[in-house]
């Protein structure tokens, strides 16, 4: 082995500075919001001087939140759950069989990554007034249908690319109907790619501001809409609180699924089996 | 010639078969019949239609043109799921998500067969291919060859009129492919079952078959008992795809009967005329002679072509060994030697005799 020159291991340390920064810079805002979370002066600073719990107790007991909190389970479980199901149809018809305009359909189901998500919301908003739609939670659920429909389509998509078509044809070949190999072949195998898909809309859609804005009611309103609405009035910790409890909650469940189907697959940078 | 298969008493009839994938002709009318109990094997270099026509008989492809029949009734718009085969895949195909005993029972259980009876019949298979006790074991808990077993004992657990298998012994080591196939075989007669084998391994193919399709560029180039396919091949391509040949060129002297002489530096050598009716004398024929059918003797022995030993190639039972000769236009012979004698005999570099046993050439006008 030769000896490694003074400028390697420079530029070996120079790398590792570099990395270990990119790090902190990626963490930092996470880092900044949970330390002044625990502020227990009124106002979002930094660094606290004193530290106390009562931002998240205020958090957890202000009633926008709290409904907020419930619009946005329920928005994000039917949104993520119907684009699942129409997501995963098309990415199977688009995987399975060659016909005209597939590019086409491809492209327009993908297209919500290209308009901005102001203008989803602001569509349907129009769309709901033209055609006498109450400003319910079927307008919302439909608008983050859309937004999230192009994650799901992809996830499932790139699992169905990686399904083996031998496991088909081989429960084919042992008598099984083209219903019973989707059932106990197909759908078994795409578990992974499917939850991915699921749990990625669904963290997309309880995240959704933008379009939210636009077509939720004091009724409707999700989570994010009401902490928009909290800051143009106030500025305490309590934001901060928040945030902490979203990042927590997040980070169980994403280990929730990592616990039960193992994140690579979940996350599809693994070889499912 | 081998026993004609006739389509009444056929498990398996590809009738005037064609298929084509855009302009590549993947089946041009084949035509094939494969008795009840028969071991068929279909060979060939990847692209020459072998998997191709096991597709058909599996119904994943449907031919353009002709008829696929099983049992003697055509199944050409038979689905898959109704057509009664047993199928092996190179991969195995294991349901990963699914036990062994899961696996096995698959068959049954879209067959509405009655819980204890599944229970009974699994475990018959698993007995049949030795794994029993393997039961819980998920596939990827299992060797290669433990995975080919539970495959196979999937396939056979339904009685199914018909076996196909997909190269599976591709993805063994040699000492266990030598050891299933022999299993495999065992097993295929003891149950008489009818079975289409595809494969590109010569030696497997030659080893295994009751008769084998040999097959190139969509069509089947001659199908026989291996004996007759190694020993009197039908073409120039069969003669230098199956078993390992020399071919040496030489000059046709004379055709009488059946018999055709043919000169090859010196000697000259006595070959069946089977092709050669056609040939003019004194035109010039290739001569494929097996390399057990050459034999090294004393340098200047009448009727023996003068050469000398390049490499020697110890196999064990056997030594390859390469031999250059003026005679053949400089092409290295290979000339297998039995037992290992060879090896202390003639060492790189020595002057040989070698002459050829006529009972082993097959003789073909240039092409």
């Amino acid at each position: 082995m030769t000896p490694r020159s003074t400028y390697q291991r420079l530029l070996g340390y120079a790398g590792w500075f570099v990395v270990i920064l990119i790090l902190a810079f990626l963490i930092l805002p996470a880092a900044v919001v949970t330390i002044a979370a625990f502020n227990d002066k009124a106002i979002l600073s930094f660094p606290p001087q004193a530290w106390s719990w009562r931002w998240f107790e205020r958090a957890l007991a202000y009633p926008d939140f709290r409904t907020g909190f419930q619009n946005g389970l329920i928005v994000t479980a039917w949104s993520s759950s119907i684009a699942l199901v129409i997501g995963a149809m098309f990415a199977f018809v688009i995987d399975r069989y060659q016909f005209a305009l597939k590019r086409a359909i491809e492209g327009i189901l993908v297209s919500p990554l290209v308009i901005p998500h102001f203008t989803v919301g602001l569509g349907f908003l129009i769309l709901a007034a033209q055609i006498g739609w109450s400003r319910g939670f079927a307008v919302v659920v439909a608008c983050h249908v859309v937004l999230v429909l192009p994650f799901v389509l992809r996830s499932v998509y790139v699992s169905l690319r990686n399904l083996d078509s031998s496991y088909e044809l081989a429960a084919a070949s042992l008598g099984a109907t083209p219903l019973r190999v989707l059932l106990t072949i197909t759908v078994p195998l795409l578990l992974p790619g499917l939850v991915s898909g699921w749990l990625f809309a669904a963290i997309l859609s309880f995240n959704e501001f933008t379009a939210s804005l636009f077509v939720t009611s004091q009724r409707t309103q999700t989570l994010p809409v009401a902490m928009y609405n909290y800051v143009r009035e106030f500025a305490d910790p309590s934001m901060a609180a928040l945030s902490v409890m979203y990042i927590v909650a997040t980070a169980v469940l994403i280990a929730f699924a990592n616990r039960f189907l193992g994140l690579g697959k979940v996350l599809n940078i693994e070889q499912s089996y | 010639m081998a026993t004609r298969t006739t389509s009444e008493d056929a498990a398996v009839t590809f009738d005037g078969v064609s298929k084509n994938f855009g302009d590549v002709k993947a089946l041009d009318h084949v035509s094939l019949a494969i008795g009840r109990g028969e071991f068929m094997t279909l060979l060939g270099p990847s692209g020459c239609g072998k998997t191709t026509l096991l597709k058909l008989a599996a119904g994943f492809l449907a031919p353009d043109s002709g008829t696929v029949a099983i049992d003697g009734k055509c199944v050409n718009d038979v689905p898959t799921y109704k057509r009664e085969i047993g199928m092996m895949f190179q991969n195995y195909a294991l349901f990963p998500h699914m036990s062994v005993a899961e696996n096995i029972a698959y068959g049954l259980k879209t067959r509405h067969v009655p819980r204890h009876d599944i229970r009974r019949r699994v475990a018959e298979a698993l007995d049949l291919v030795k794994l029993t006790g393997m039961e819980d074991r998920k596939p990827r808990q299992l060797s290669g060859g433990q995975q080919q077993r539970v495959a196979l004992a999937r396939a056979l657990v339904i009685n199914p009129t018909v076996l196909l298998l997909d190269e599976p012994f591709s993805a063994l080591d040699k000492n266990l492919r030598a050891s299933m196939q022999i299993e495999l075989r065992e097993i295929q007669r003891k149950l008489a079952l009818t079975t289409i084998f595809v494969t590109h391994d010569q030696s497997e193919a030659l080893s295994l078959s009751d008769r084998m399709a040999v097959m190139s560029e969509g069509k089947i180039r001659q199908l026989g008992t291996p004996l007759e396919i190694y020993r009197r091949p039908g073409d120039r391509f069969v003669a230098s795809f199956v078993g390992d040949t020399n071919c040496l060129r030489g000059e046709l002297l004379s055709v009488a009967g059946l018999e055709a002489v043919i000169a090859l530096g010196g000697a000259q050598i006595k070959a069946l005329a089977t092709h050669l009716l056609d040939t003019r004398a004194s035109s010039l024929v290739d001569l494929f002679v097996r390399p057990e059918r050459l034999r090294i003797s004393a340098p200047g022995e009448p009727g023996s072509m003068i050469g000398q030993i390049v490499t020697q190639t110890y196999q064990g039972g056997h030594v390859d060994l390469q031999i250059a000769c003026r005679a053949c236009s400089d092409n290295l012979l290979m000339v297998r030697s039995a037992g290992d004698l060879a090896m202390t005999h003639w060492p790189p570099g020595t002057e040989v005799g070698i002459s050829i046993d006529a009972e082993g050439c097959t003789a073909f006008p240039l092409p």
